[in-house]
């Protein structure tokens, strides 16, 4: 065990290289400068500009910096708001984008799961073709347009809830609602044909043979493994998340790091847009380490798996 | 029962039981009904499938309009018509017109040309990479197969959509952009599957028998491999064309992707946005339908042909 979790520790360290590398090549090879909006700058300025943000190195010699900002984590000021740096934006985005992610996938989790063990144990009935109806639809309509949608009817309709901000429990209900439905819909399938695949090994008929209630036997026994695939998926799951609050942050006017992310990119400003990937990317594949790592802790097997030879 | 005409002693016998029968009578070993190929038997069950076929038939449609709507539309895609602007459904422009005076009908059509070409394209250039990758990978195996898993597992650790983000950022947003965008990182998906599989396959005794018989690779590879990893790999192409144009959708929604005068799914969704709230529903309501019944279409299709042409789910 401990010499897989090295082994997925340094991948993890790759890809975060690799990462960070391709940023700063993409980031360099773009045409532009950050400040060709700046006309009025006379040559000396501009010259002392470039020199504050090292643009004046060679470039191996930025690539080191870059390097030594993402390891000392201090990605530097921002440059089309010098009086922020990339850390404050973080700081400021970063927790809210995080809290949104978490509670979608909290309930995502519970109700895919609720909705998928359900599904399973009344095969062909009417919750069944509920919930996967439920989970096509949910898996073809783009978290986008769901959110528009909610703000339309619930929103401005209704008036039930309110369309913007994130500023009280109430207001997280529908970027949480809208943002939240596609992951329910594929933990729901994915969990009903697992539970029913389950449902009929033998220990679960042991169990019932045993005399013990339905609802152990599918708490106890039957979920312990249905589970398995959803959290092989948690992980992208996640990625899928954390990337689509960019949209549903923009529609909801909610003050994440997806609006600074696309003013950045819109910007041209580099040390935010190299910033923000880098640790997005960073949390990202972080989070793909610890559900690998729970993984092969949950399921026994995996370890007989790696032995044979990766097969 | 008891006619003794029936009954076999030693008395009634013949010699000619035991003469061979002519060849040209002897039709047992001859197949009485049509032999049944592969594929012939996945669309046989594939038609079965009545959500599936559902998919296929709109999808088959979408295209045909898709080719020939903005031919027969009177409306042109781009020309602005400002007297005829934020319209309502009407006879005139069946799905309204947006803040320009363009006909929302014609450029959903025009969305449907481009979003299916995003997902085919991308589907397609995944397909390529993926096979050539995950054959290599898969039948070479040992030390080579372990370097190229490695590669494999660093990239698909990536942030997908992060990546595709950066890239149009660096190389402008363009049809082009967003297709290399999406395959630079799509491609890893499809090695893995196809990789699984030739590793599966390569050990079968038909394997070995073709080679013993002294094949080579690279017929050993066409012949024997390919068509027996295509299910899976068909089945992972039609899910990769929904994803494609979603997230197509999703950079023009942020303001990445195509951008006007032309029209994708995703940009008029997102031009649809600010004006969506003084009432003008049709104008997110059709791009959005579409971008939703295409990947309903595409998802309940990729799940019919899981089944139709896994032999393990034959009833």
């Amino acid at each position: 065990m401990a010499k897989y979790i090295v082994k997925r520790f340094l991948m993890m360290i790759a890809t975060i290289l690799i990462i960070a590398t391709v940023t700063f090549v993409l980031m360099h090879s773009v045409p532009g400068s950050p400040f060709d909006g700046e006309r009025t700058s006379n040559p000396t300025i501009q010259a002392n500009l470039e020199k504050f943000y090292k643009l004046d190195e060679p470039m191996h010699v930025q690539y080191l910096y870059y390097l030594k900002s993402i390891v000392t984590f201090d990605f530097g000021p921002s440059i089309k708001k010098p009086n922020d740096s990339v850390n404050e934006l973080l700081a400021r985005g970063f927790p809210i984008s995080f809290e949104l992610g978490m509670v979608t996938i909290l309930v995502a989790l519970i109700s895919g799961i609720i909705l998928g063990t359900l599904a399973a144990l009344r095969h062909n009935g009417i919750i069944d073709y509920f919930a996967m109806t439920f989970a096509v639809v949910g898996i073809s309509v783009p978290n986008f347009v769901l959110a528009t949608l909610l703000i339309q009817q619930l929103a401005v309709n209704l008036q039930w809830l309110p369309a913007a901000t994130w500023s009280s429990p109430i207001h997280m209900i529908l970027p949480t609602l809208a943002l939240a439905t596609g992951p329910t819909a594929i933990i729901a399938r994915l969990t009903r044909s697992s539970m029913l695949e389950v449902l009929t090994q033998d220990y679960i008929k042991m169990a019932r043979a045993k005399g013990l209630s339905p609802v152990r036997i599918v708490v106890r026994h039957a979920l312990r493994n249905a589970l398995m695939p959803v959290v092989t998926i948690l992980g992208t799951m996640l990625a899928g998340i954390l990337t689509g609050t960019f949209v549903i942050e923009r529609i909801f006017a909610i003050p994440g790091m997806g609006k600074y992310f696309v003013e950045s990119i819109n910007n041209r400003d580099y040390p935010v847009i190299m910033g923000s990937t880098v640790f997005y990317s960073a949390f990202l594949v972080f989070m793909l380490f610890l559900v690998d790592i729970v993984y092969g802790f949950l399921d026994p097997r995996i370890k007989l798996h790696r032995k044979e030879g990766d097969a | 029962m008891t006619n003794p005409q029936n009954v076999v002693s030693p008395q009634n016998i013949k010699d000619e039981w035991f003469r061979p029968k002519p060849k040209d009578q002897v039709k047992a070993e001859s197949v009485v009904r049509p032999s049944l190929s592969y594929w012939k038997d996945a669309w046989r069950r594939l038609r079965k499938n009545k959500l599936a076929m559902g998919g296929l038939i709109f999808l088959i449609l979408l295209t045909l309009f898709a080719i020939f709507g903005p031919i027969f539309s009177p409306y042109s895609v781009t020309a602005t018509d400002y007297p005829s602007q934020n319209q309502g459904p009407s006879a005139a422009h069946w799905f309204g017109t947006d803040e320009a005076g363009r006909d929302v009908f014609t450029r959903t059509w025009y969305g449907a040309r481009i979003s299916l070409f995003v997902g085919v394209m991308a589907a397609l250039i995944d397909f390529f990479i993926g096979i050539i990758y995950g054959g290599i990978s898969g039948y070479k195996g040992g030390r080579t197969d372990a370097l190229m898993m490695r590669i494999v597992e660093v990239l698909y650790g990536l942030p997908h959509l992060l990546v595709v983000i950066l890239l149009m950022v660096v190389m402008g947003a363009s049809l082009t952009t967003i297709i290399v965008a999406l395959t630079v990182t799509g491609w890893v998906g499809m090695a893995r599957i196809v990789r699984g599989q030739v590793l599966q396959i390569k050990n079968y005794e038909f394997v070995t028998a073709s080679k013993s018989f002294g094949a080579k690779t690279s017929r050993i590879l066409r012949k024997n491999l390919l068509p027996n990893t295509m299910g899976p790999i068909i089945v992972q192409m039609t899910l990769t064309v929904p994803s494609a144009i979603f997230a197509e959708a999703f950079l023009s929604f942020l303001g990445l992707g195509i951008a006007a005068p032309f029209a994708s799914w995703g940009v008029m969704a997102n031009d649809a946005l600010p004006v969506i709230l003084s009432g003008h529903w049709w104008r997110l309501f059709f791009p959005a339908l579409f971008i939703s019944l295409t990947m309903f279409a595409f998802n309940v299709l990729g799940d019919g042909l899981q089944d139709a042409l896994d032999p393990k789910l034959r009833r």
